[in-house]
């Protein structure tokens, strides 16, 4: 109890001592938001991302088998999926078809993918919101295309993709595979490549291992390894953001460094008065402490509301650019909230203990000082 | 009350500038008395005041309060002793800019764990009874002399100390103020609490309020006082 009425005590002074040095206090908490504002986006926009690519994969097929030839990728024979389903522990093998259209016009790429349960006829495709963005359609809802022969094709858009999947079908464009065979020229009995479903997942390497023994010049990629490779692009892409943010993270530090340890000779005088009427040393340090855990701990909560804020609400317009998209469709999209409690307690732990202690060391210098010094002043 | 045995203090010992303040001071001193410690500007006045309040430490020697030795207690003691049975005025009343009448008053309890609530009702009563309960909220820095005396004295009180040490109280006040301080001395002497004062000042050493008058010289005692 005295203990609690004793941290009162001195947060209450602390407090009052924070309103002195208004100007100084408050440029130091808006430098500080600002750098975790920054890794925080960082980070909040990476996981959600990554957590956002990850939910879309979890209903992709076990594997995927493509087929190589001098180091190319090449049209896969459909026959090949009677070899692959013939492997115990496979469940089913479905020919994949897409590739990309090039519109001139646009200077865009767009994906073509032929799906087999499409519910509308030849004539007619679902597109996602980046097509419809950039390639306008007539008034009657058509896109003309120009097939591989060079015929012009009309086809009616009968449906938009819901925008929450823009990520992976922003520049999408499904039909039937009549219609697909027609537009690319990919003959007969070939497919871009063969989806392959598992029974076990855990077997998955296995029958990898067999398809490549069994169909030379076959290659099989699993789910894992694409999560993966999503994994390591986003990862690898905050990293470089983060580098380029640490030179401003240093920066912080000296000013912080500066800042909190440049102590005014009003403020040895002060320290000194304390330990005349009876504080002593821990005292001080403890009143430093909270100082130092109000600025950092106002500031983080700030940086962190602010980067919510602008990842999640205003979709990060800072710095999407760098950190989403591959193309020249950038996808435009609401990011579902995703908060990793343990990177946020990490970036917690190397911004306010570091700033706390890089304010209580010179303070200690300080306060070990005889208080007679006090005395000796007027 | 209190006790010193050939108490010196050498400051820089050992160095080109070693410089002795106090020279094997012998003394005793009763409770509920005032106490006037008067002499010339480097005679140890302040050096003594400092190491009986356990603000520093003598080179040699030993010191006792109650019966108890204080000479080189632990920094954590001597706050703790500092802050239960010393208030301090100093001689520029050392009051914390930035803050209120208030919030200076309180400032020695902070550590003691006492109630917050009752920590201000404390403050506020002496503020009230040194007639300067009107600018409790007011800051510091825009007091006059008296005023800031009084807060320093409010704030010396907080703690309930057995002992009052006052260096150089009147430096900064002019005759009338002055008299208002000796009155609130002796106030205080009536509620049985000791008042050590280090004063050139005839004003105070010459003072009816005053039971004794120690003269120092040269970091020596001269003369032990008499009781008026």
């Amino acid at each position: 109890m005295r203990w609690l009425e004793r941290q009162r005590c001195f947060m209450d002074f602390t407090l009052s001592s924070l309103g002195r040095r208004k100007r100084k206090n408050f440029a130091l908490i808006a430098v500080y938001v600002l750098i975790v504002f920054m890794l925080c986006s960082v980070i909040f926009f990476t996981n959600a991302l990554r957590r956002q690519a990850e939910t879309l994969l979890d209903d992709a097929p076990e594997m995927i088998v493509q087929r190589m030839m001098a180091g190319r990728q090449e049209l896969i024979p459909i026959d090949y999926g009677d070899k692959i389903k013939s492997i115990r522990g496979v469940r089913s093998v479905e020919p994949r078809l897409w590739g990309y259209y090039f519109h001139p016009a646009n200077r865009t790429n767009y994906t073509l993918l032929a799906s087999s349960e499409a519910a509308y006829g030849d004539q007619s495709i679902e597109v996602g919101q980046g097509v419809l963005r950039t390639w306008q359609a007539d008034s009657e809802g058509k896109l003309y295309f120009r097939a591989y022969d060079g015929e012009a094709l009309a086809l009616k858009v009968s449906k938009a993709f819901d925008a929450a999947t823009d990520l992976v079908s922003s520049d999408l464009i499904v039909m039937t595979e009549p219609t697909f065979r027609r537009l690319t020229g990919m003959p007969d009995g070939f497919a871009t490549d063969l989806s392959v479903q598992i029974r076990n997942e855990r077997e998955c390497a296995i029958i990898a291992e067999k398809i490549a023994s069994t169909l030379p010049g076959a290659r099989p990629i699993l789910r894992q390894e694409i999560i993966r490779t999503y994994s390591s692009l986003f990862g690898w892409r905050s990293g470089y953001m983060i580098v380029l943010l640490s030179g401003a993270i240093l920066a912080f530090f000296i000013f912080a460094w500066d800042k909190a340890t440049g102590l005014s000779a009003a403020e040895k005088t002060e320290i000194g008065i304390l330990k005349g009427i009876g504080w002593d040393s821990s005292d001080i340090l403890v009143m430093k402490f909270w100082e130092g855990t109000i600025i950092s701990l106002t500031a983080f909560l700030l940086g962190v509301i602010g980067a919510y804020l602008h990842v999640f609400l205003a979709s990060a317009p800072l710095f999407e650019h760098a950190l989403k998209g591959w193309s020249i469709l950038y996808p435009s999209f609401q990011l579902q909230p995703e908060v990793n409690l343990y990177q946020l307690a990490v970036l917690l732990f190397l911004t306010v203990v570091p700033y706390t202690l890089v304010t209580i060391v010179p303070i200690w210098r300080v306060s070990v000082m005889d208080p007679d010094v006090v005395m000796r002043q007027g | 009350m209190i006790k010193l045995l050939q108490v010196s203090k050498t400051f820089n010992a050992g160095k080109p500038n070693a410089f002795t303040a106090l020279k094997e001071v012998d003394l005793n001193l009763d409770g509920n008395k005032v106490v006037i410690f008067k002499g010339p500007s480097g005679s140890g006045k302040t050096t003594l005041l400092s190491i009986i309040g356990c603000m520093a430490r003598p080179t040699s020697g030993r010191i006792f309060l109650n019966g108890r030795e204080i000479t080189s207690l632990p920094e954590r003691f001597a706050a703790q002793t500092r802050r239960n049975t010393f208030g301090f005025v100093f001689q520029n009343y050392n009051l914390v800019r930035g803050l209120s009448v208030l919030e200076n008053t309180m400032l020695p309890a902070y550590p003691s764990g006492r109630r917050y609530r009752l920590i201000k009702q404390r403050a506020l009563e002496l503020l009230e009874k040194l007639r300067i309960d009107a600018k409790a909220q007011l800051k510091v820095e825009y007091l006059s002399g008296g005023e800031q005396q009084r807060t320093a004295i409010a704030r010396a009180l907080i703690n309930d100390p057995e002992l009052i040490i006052a260096d150089e109280p009147t430096a900064h006040l002019d005759t009338e103020l002055s008299a208002a301080f000796l009155d609130i001395v002796s106030t205080l002497k009536e509620e049985n609490k000791t008042v050590l004062i280090a004063s050139h000042d005839p004003l105070v050493f010459e003072s009816p309020v005053a039971d004794r008058v120690v003269s120092l010289r040269d970091g020596m005692v001269i003369d032990q006082g008499i009781s008026l």
